[in-house]
């Protein structure tokens, strides 16, 4: 840890720009990135990300033959206007010979678009190599970027910042402007065919806007690591928001976060790990990488901690529903003894064998629960209710036999059939649905099976608890 | 993907591999036994693999006998290979590329094309952990193939099983989890890799071939692993082809029949994790996955069944492949990787275009008979109908007690009516809708078939055209009947139905509406129409 503080410690100017440029191009990304993750076509992102190569170089070839020909002047910025040009180019094209190669051969469509996509860069890979020369595009930088060379030029302030910036500033002013064409695109297509909205239109424009960004942000990031920035974020976003305008908040958020957290673990990690190991020269990795790699942290522990839709978070759902379960059948099996027995107790060797529900520790724990709350309590004979579990447990008991002369009233079943689904109902039928059934059946003393069915609780302190989790534990499985 | 049986001629192509003797016509590829009947004499199907055999085995001979020094440079050296090394690698490209696209196959059928490209782009990290573990073992031995190939599979393998992770625990849809995890990786993989450039030993020439690719310059060691990769992957398919078909094609049926769907999985997945990794080298990691799903895409147009399927994706994939590094290595400054690609691309277009199973132009010629087959039917029908329409309003045709066999017969009606009534364009116009080209181009394509001649009163039909005629108004007003009879549909209302079917109604579907509708099959009369028609 005092390894990474003192690594942090020689942060510079150099390192803000950096971080702040690739929290800016993150950005960039994450706007279309969101809606191309919510639109399932992230494996389009993927392909941009390639193809753009073939723009780019494509636009380089074309600039410098144009500039020959004499038919434009070398003017400064040509070169940089001319590859956005050709990126948005390619990156339609690459959209429009997919549903070309979806149509005409009733190709699959991710099989489409990885024989399109891997054609196109391809040719931009024989086209940069074959002119390596006359262009000075490295192919290595246009993969990877090269964030680390951002020069300060004369304003103070990096060229790739301001062109980041720029995309940035774009593409949340299209997406202000588009926001209910997209949304309407997004979620129904057909409803938006309805409001005079040409999907396709908005499809395409998504298409070059990412192909713009891509372009915009791979001479830091590379056009291959773009892919983490326009993704990850976005898809990260969705396990933590339900709203459109959330995930686009949360994206942005993340993207930025991602970024700068990147670049601290590339000046940072590195020595920590390999320091060690015996390589005091690694200093530092490739930021790109390891922003791409922290995006990717980032979305890991939404996935395990988000608080709705986190595994951790879920599975935390599940075992207090299911202990839940474990301790209602501990009170009902030990019920159902009382009335056979009157007074007498149920060792818990014997309880622990007749319970079907639960393994060994979720029923200790469940035990243990209801022991602490006063439920149960030991005797000498073993355990027994005690009045307030007893309340309980008749509940759950009048839940059971009440759904298993529901079900025999209304479905022929065989009466050894009505046991098993009452055993998984009784859990969720609170008071309001119990007294439903029971005025439908007329109030029935017993069930089918000739057991009494115990009066309603009058509103005991335990029901009103109880009644409430249930239904919010129904809404969530 | 809809695989139906057909019982159409077999492609010689893959009956060619059979006779080279590479597979047994018995054995693993699913035999069916239209292949034994193959129209092409059985010695002209061998000549395509004796000369590839030929090729491979007698060019570097020939080379030795003439003893000329060995240069890359010119077309005929790849064409016929002198070097050793250069046999070798053709080779190893060969298997590589026809195991790849078998294995590509499985993966098109199962919808997981693009698993190939996570699992290149997932190698990288596990090839340049390999090189630093064992660089920090013992330095200078990072450049292990075996081991860099064992670390690219291992991480590819860990790759998709995250993806499978990620869509079975989140609710992130499979091309988001695909994004993701490549992109990881990838991060991963380019951040260890500065971090081997910045080794003071650090020897990371050519760990970057497998970002890229460089065919030429494996050494015949490496070659050789390849080969062996190939080959038993090759092998595996083979000997597994049934149970993967089966899975590809019915998962539930496969586990419901006690299949180990898992097993089969995990094993398909490190079947392509394998073909993969290996590939990498030659094509590069970004371009990889393209040797999995270019030869079985293309294949898929040439053929609708599995067996051949799997043959053609593997005959292209080892062609193109086998191609594209010749191409490579003739023409100075192209890149081997972006040519294998790029001739498995060209494959795919021909195939887009000419394949006979969905090619473009097959959809194209098939969709320009039935019209031109419409619109003959359509012009017979109206000439007949006019001519019905006349001859009643005349009372030629005498309907004496009302009941259908005391109407002149249809060949009656041929001899005596049809043939010798002419009919204008204007009436023609006036029956109904023609294709926008016009009534006159359909007119003069059936001049050209004589179903119909020119007369000085319009155009009268030939006395073939006449049988024509009968016979399609006939299964036009077969299925009229049919609809009012059986579907309930009013007789104002089944024209446009009928009109719609009756181009492609079958000989046996005919016979089945004259069953139902209780005509004799040899009872070859037209039934009267059930609604006006349009001259009358």
């Amino acid at each position: 840890m005092s390894e990474f503080v003192v690594r942090i410690s020689s942060w510079e100017l150099l390192d803000t720009w950096i971080a702040v440029t690739g929290a800016l191009a993150a950005m960039a990304c994450a706007v279309p990135g969101v809606f191309l993750v919510l639109r399932r076509q992230s494996l389009i992102g993927d392909a941009l990300s390639h193809t753009v190569l073939l723009g780019i170089v494509g636009a380089y070839l074309a600039t410098g033959w144009l500039q020959r020909l004499g038919w434009i002047g070398a003017a400064h910025g040509t070169p940089h206007a001319a590859m956005f040009v050709g990126a948005i180019v390619v990156g339609i094209l690459s959209s429009v010979l997919t549903e070309a190669v979806q149509n005409a051969g009733r190709v699959e469509s991710s099989a489409a678009l990885g024989v399109v996509f891997t054609t196109l860069f391809a040719l931009g890979l024989l086209l940069i190599r074959a002119v390596a020369d006359s262009v000075h595009i490295d192919p290595d930088c246009v993969l990877y970027g090269m964030i680390e060379a951002v020069s300060l030029g004369e304003e103070g302030i990096p060229r790739a910042t301001l062109v980041n910036g720029g995309m940035l500033a774009v593409n949340l002013l299209l997406t202000a402007a588009f926001f209910k064409e997209l949304r309407v695109t997004t979620f129904d297509p057909s409803l938006a065919n309805t409001l005079g909205i040409n999907a396709r239109l908005v499809n395409y424009l998504l298409m070059a806007v990412t192909a713009a960004t891509l372009t915009a942000a791979f001479e830091s990031v590379g056009s291959i690591l773009v892919i983490a920035m326009l993704i990850v974020p976005a898809a990260t976003a969705t396990l933590l928001s339900e709203s459109l305008a959330g995930v686009l908040i949360i994206a942005l958020i993340l993207a930025a976060s991602g970024a700068v957290l990147g670049h601290a673990l590339a000046i940072t990690l590195p020595a920590i790990i390999f320091g060690p190991l015996g390589f005091p020269d690694v200093q530092d990795a490739s930021t790109a990488g390891m922003m791409a790699f922290a995006s990717g942290m980032l979305f890991v522990a939404a996935m395990i901690f988000a608080p709705r839709r986190g595994i951790v978070s879920q599975a935390w759902q599940q075992a207090r529903l299911g202990l839940r379960i474990v301790r209602e059948d501990v009170l009902g099996l030990l019920y159902r003894l009382d009335e056979r027995h009157p007074g007498s107790g149920c060792p818990r060797v014997d309880l622990l064998k007749m319970l079907a529900t639960g393994g060994p520790i979720f029923t200790r724990v469940a035990l243990a629960m209801l022991r602490s709350r006063g439920d149960i309590k030991a005797g000498v004979e073993g355990l027994r209710l005690t009045e307030q579990g007893r309340s309980s447990a008749r509940d759950l008991v009048r839940a059971h036999r009440l759904w298993e002369s529901y079900l025999a009233r209304h479905f022929p079943l065989a009466g050894d059939h009505l046991h098993q689904p009452a055993e998984r109902v009784e859990h969720y039928l609170d008071s309001s649905l119990q007294q439903e059934i029971a005025d439908e059946l007329q109030q029935p003393p017993i069930d089918p099976h000739g057991s009494s069915i115990p009066e309603a609780a009058a509103s005991t302190s335990s029901t009103a608890a109880q009644a409430t989790p249930d239904r919010k534990e129904r809404g969530s499985t | 993907m809809e695989t139906k049986p057909d019982t159409e001629p077999q492609p010689s192509l893959a009956c060619g591999l059979f006779s080279f003797g590479v597979l047994s016509p018995d054995g693993a590829f699913g035999q069916s036994p239209s292949l034994r009947s193959s129209p092409i004499p059985r010695p002209l199907q061998r000549i395509p693999f004796l000369l590839l055999a030929a090729w491979l085995t007698l060019a570097p001979e020939v080379a030795l006998a003439e003893s000329a020094p060995a240069g890359r440079s010119s077309l005929l050296d790849w064409i016929l290979p002198q070097q050793f090394n250069t046999r070798v690698v053709l080779l190893g490209t060969l298997l590589l590329g026809m195991s790849a696209g078998v294995v590509g196959v499985f993966m098109l059928l199962r919808r997981r094309s693009l698993v190939g490209d996570v699992v290149g782009h997932s190698a990288l990290p596990g090839i340049a952990l390999a090189f630093l573990v064992l660089e920090i073992r013992s330095p200078g031995t990072g450049r292990s193939f075996p081991a860099l190939l064992t670390g690219a599979f291992l991480s590819g393998m860990i790759g998709v099983g995250c993806v499978t992770f990620i869509r079975r625990w989140t609710r992130i849809k499979e091309d988001a989890a695909l994004a993701i995890v490549l992109s990881l990786f990838f991060g991963i993989g380019i951040a260890l890799f500065t971090v081997i450039q910045n080794l003071p030993r650090g020897n990371a020439a050519g760990l970057g071939q497998f970002i890229f690719g460089t065919a030429a310059a494996l050494v015949p060691a490496d070659v050789l692993l390849i080969a062996i990769a190939a080959a038993l992957s090759l092998a595996l398919c083979g000997l597994m082809f049934k149970e993967f078909a089966l899975l590809c094609f019915d998962e539930d049926f496969a586990r419901s029949q006690g299949w180990p769907t898992v097993a089969l999985d995990l094993l398909l997945m490190a079947l392509v994790a394998a073909v993969t990794v290996i590939g990498l080298q030659s094509v590069g990691l970004l371009l990889v996955v393209a040797r999995l799903i270019v030869p079985a895409v293309s294949a898929r147009f040439w053929t609708n069944r599995v067996s051949r399927l799997i043959l053609i994706a593997g005959i292209i994939g080892g062609v193109s492949s086998v191609f594209g590094v010749i191409l490579s290595g003739a023409i100075p400054r192209l890149a081997a990787g972006p040519c294998i690609v790029l001739t498995g691309s060209a494959v795919f277009l021909a195939s887009l275009l000419f394949g006979p199973q969905g090619g473009v132009v097959e959809r194209w010629w098939r969709d320009r008979q039935l019209r031109l087959r419409t619109a003959r039917h359509d012009l017979l029908r109206a000439i007949y109908e006019i001519v019905e329409a006349r001859a009643e309003s005349l009372g030629r045709i005498v309907e004496d007690s009302g009941s259908i066999s005391n109407r002149p017969t249809p060949a009656a009606l041929a001899a005596l009516h049809l043939a010798e009534v002419s009919v204008s364009e204007a009436d023609l116009n006036a029956a109904r809708t023609w294709p926008a080209s016009g009534v006159r181009k359909v007119l003069d394509r059936a001049q050209r078939e004589r179903i119909v001649v020119r007369d000085a009163a319009g155009w009268r039909l030939t006395t073939e055209g006449a049988a024509e005629a009968t016979r399609v108004v006939r299964n036009h007003r077969l299925w009229e009947q049919y609809l009012v009879a059986h579907a309930d549909i009013a007789p104002s209302h089944v024209d446009r139905d009928a009109d719609l079917i009756e181009h492609v109604l079958e000989p046996d579907v005919i016979a089945e509406l004259e069953r139902l509708l209780a005509q004799r099959p040899d009872d070859h009369d037209v039934p009267p129409s059930l609604h006006a028609l349009p001259g009358s």
